[in-house]
């Protein structure tokens, strides 16, 4: 089935949730966080969807990304994008969830639902810092335990040294860069 | 980190397979709690070889990526960066102002490495799962004829290793004199070569019963799972992205997709390691025949690097300075799995988010839930099948 | 230097000399040259270039180098690979736990300076020698198999020189 019969199957059941479509011809599901876990919910069970498999689940730090005005951002604000996909239709689609950048960034976990997200979400909670309430072991992934900070976060400022050493090396002169 | 393995049973013997250790693959950790020899729970921990490379992504030019792509997985690096330049590609065909035409022997070459790549890549995974049970010899067959490989990749493109050949817009330089009559000179001799290979490990009883039967994943747990590639066609499921979503000149060529089916004897189950390794030697099967299709359909080089027929690579530079902005999702089949990159662009010269799903690390989320019962030596055995890569986990 | 006794106090036979004489560290420095094992250490694409080294086509087998997994059991240690703040101080504990004689050999750009991941990595340990001094350095992305056999030849006349209760020799080597 197409994207927007699909949609139009979704916005029956969620009223709430919109569809922007970007430049590059990507069509993207914007859903509100209340309602996440319930609309990923109905994409597994629900027969006419059938979303079996999540292809990919990326974080995104959308605070210097551009909008239609020039020099604006789009705000301080995280987002997850899943890519879901269905070994019995065929057919493939793009759901995006928006969180502020905050401590209290969180969205509902759907490792209950999709098996592989618990990998994913140890990622995104590691690099971004966005909680997942409901992920069975929330804990960092690929940092060491005792660092500070989510790093691929746009505003992340290296730290100067770890541990006992730094991470810049004396006789590297970079004249561009996090350490010049 | 090890409170919570504290709390419980305290006749479990808490064993760690640290991340220096010769049959993990790589910098792999894995706390493992065994009653004896029965392993009762693991838990991976990952991130010793986690090199930013996503970071490094945003604050590079979309072509000063592409080396980064050969260090994601350095097995089968051609792979690698195929998926990275389709995905830029991609991008930049959304909007007919950059569309980009890749001319057709560029193609060819892309495929035909490509295809060599996953030959090297699926020997010396299983050469690696060979050693790791002990045989060292199969390991040495397989490195040897991978050797033949990458003198081929050598005299082409200089490098042995990290090639970063394949490039956004083509390749980066032509095939070398007398390139087609080398590698038909090798694919004629790899085909003994393989079934020497197959008679020293596959039919062996002792790689069989240490192979049949082990950690099966059943159809609905690998794709719950995510899993990909050649171990999601172990368990049954026939998903191969070159068949089923064909790019560059996959819809031309005509190959089967080798699929699990309990071939490991009378103590075989579907989805267990040995059909995981027989879907690994059968795809090397399929490659070879992959790479003469191409060499026969490959046009003959032309004066223009750019020429649509005959030519290598096409000038992208100035359309890369202002790509469409938007995010798009390309995934390609590497031998590893699908390779996926979701690439956000905010209409500059540098990717705003380059987000890489590779397929060794679903692979690695699925090995929580399927070691508890196993022995510590099946563990091992486990790993070597999975084909697991560290940096692809790590990135 | 090794040299047979011309004069004098050699028994009699029919293929010459038959005694050597050599210091302890001479003797000991020879055996430890032509048999010189390494710790299997690899993390990253070098550990493929020197798992390749080790296969059939530039034996390191035929030189006498075996790759061990304990560092207890290792003469020389190669760092193949690059190595993350995470990794950094298990690299420490593992050269610490070899025994004396010990050498260290940095292969690859990684293990030199940060390589590739140096500028703008967070997570990269911009060179080995931060933690453990190092005796031979081989440059390349990743070196080819006779750079690093070039680079054990470099470490084989270092440890010639070896004295066991004399001042080691610390400057590093560099390969071009």
């Amino acid at each position: 089935m197409k994207n927007d019969e699909l949609f139009g199957l979704l916005q029956v059941l969620y009223p709430d949730v919109s569809s922007t479509v970007a430049e590059t011809g990507e069509i993207q599901w914007q859903v509100p966080t209340g309602i996440f876990l319930e609309v990923a919910r109905t994409l597994k069970d629900d027969p006419r969807f059938a979303f079996d498999s999540l292809m990919c689940l990326s974080g995104l730090d959308l605070s210097k990304y551009p909008t239609a005005v020039k020099g604006e951002f789009v705000g301080e604000l995280l987002a997850c994008v899943y890519h879901l996909h269905s070994f019995e239709h065929g057919h493939e689609v793009c759901v995006s969830v928006t969180v502020p950048k905050d401590e209290t960034a969180s969205i509902p976990s759907v490792e209950p639902i999709w098996l592989v997200a618990g990998y994913f979400e140890r990622e995104i909670l590691d690099l971004y810092g966005i909680a997942f309430p409901g992920n069975h072991d929330p804990r960092r992934l690929m940092m060491p335990e005792d660092w500070i900070g989510h790093p691929l976060r746009k505003d992340y400022q290296y730290p100067s040294n770890y541990s006992t050493w730094e991470l810049k090396r004396e006789g590297q002169n970079f004249t561009s860069g996090p350490y010049a | 980190m090890s409170h919570e393995i504290q709390e419980q049973n305290d006749d479990l013997i808490t064993i760690n397979m640290g991340p220096h250790h010769p049959s993990t693959h790589g910098v792999l950790r894995l706390v493992i709690q065994t009653d004896g020899e029965m392993v009762k729970t693991c838990k991976p921990e990952i991130g010793y070889l986690h090199r930013s490379i996503e970071k490094i992504g945003e604050n590079l030019e979309w072509y000063q990526f592409v080396p980064y792509t050969d260090r994601v997985d350095y097995v089968c690096s051609m792979n690698a960066n195929l998926a990275y330049c389709l995905g830029v590609e991609a991008l930049l065909n959304t909007k007919p102002e950059t569309a980009v035409e890749i001319p057709l022997r560029a193609d060819c070459i892309r495929v035909l490495f490509a295809e060599l790549n996953r030959i090297s890549s699926h020997l010396v995974g299983v050469g690696a799962a060979a050693m790791d049970m002990g045989a060292y010899t199969p390991f040495l067959h397989g490195i040897t004829q991978r050797e033949f490989i990458n003198d081929i990749f050598e005299k082409t493109c200089g490098a042995r290793l990290t090639y970063n050949y394949i490039c956004i817009g083509g390749v980066m330089r032509d095939l070398h004199q007398g390139a087609e009559a080398e590698i038909r000179a090798f694919l004629d001799q790899l085909e003994p070569a393989m079934h020497s290979f197959n008679a020293l490990i596959t039919t062996n009883t002792i790689f069989r019963g240490r192979y049949a039967g082990v950690a099966p994943i059943s159809r609905e747990k690998a794709i719950a799972y995510g899993m990909v590639g050649p171990n999601l066609r172990a368990s049954g499921v026939d998903w191969d992205l070159r068949r089923d979503r064909p790019y560059g000149i996959y819809p031309k060529l005509k190959f089967a997709v080798p699929v699990g089916g309990a071939y490991g004897g009378s103590k075989g189950v579907l989805g267990d390691c040995y059909d995981r390794y027989i879907v690994r030697l059968l795809e090397i099967v399929e490659s070879i025949k992959i790479c003469r299709q191409v060499l026969d359909m490959m046009p003959p080089p032309a004066e223009q690097a750019d020429d649509p027929v005959g030519g290598y690579r096409v000038d992208v530079t100035k359309k890369l300075r202002t790509p469409p902005k938007g995010g798009i999702y390309t995934r390609v089949e590497n031998p590893r799995g699908e390779t996926g990159y979701y690439l956000v662009s905010d209409g500059s010269k540098m990717p705003y988010r380059l987000k890489i799903r590779t397929g060794s690390f679903t692979s690695l989320s699925i090995f929580e839930t399927l070691v508890p019962g196993l022995m510590v030596s099946d563990v091992v055995a486990l790993i070597g099948s999975l084909d697991i890569v560290l940096p692809e986990v790590d990135r | 230097m090794i040299e047979p006794n011309g004069s004098g106090s050699t028994l009699p036979g029919p293929t010459g000399p038959q005694v050597l004489f050599a210091s302890v560290d001479e003797f000991l420095n020879w055996g430890r040259t032509n048999s010189l094992w390494f710790l299997q250490f690899a993390t990253a694409c070098c550990g493929i270039e020197l798992m390749q080294t080790g296969c059939s086509r530039f034996d390191t087998d035929h030189l006498g180098m075996l790759p061990r997994s304990s560092p207890r059991a290792a003469d020389v240690m190669i760092v193949a690979g690059t190595i993350t703040h995470k990794m950094a101080s298990r690299v420490r504990t593992l050269w610490e736990q070899m025994a004396e004689p010990r050498w260290v050999i940095s292969m690859g750009s990684c293990a030199n300076a940060g390589g590739p991941f140096s500028k703008y990595s967070y997570s990269v340990l911009n060179g080995i020698d931060k933690l453990i001094p190092v005796d031979v350095y081989v440059p390349g992305c990743p070196p080819r198999p006779e750079a690093l056999i070039d680079g054990t030849e470099a470490l084989k006349e270092r440890i010639r020189k070896y004295q066991m209760f004399g001042i080691r020799d610390t400057e590093a080597i560099v390969i071009e």
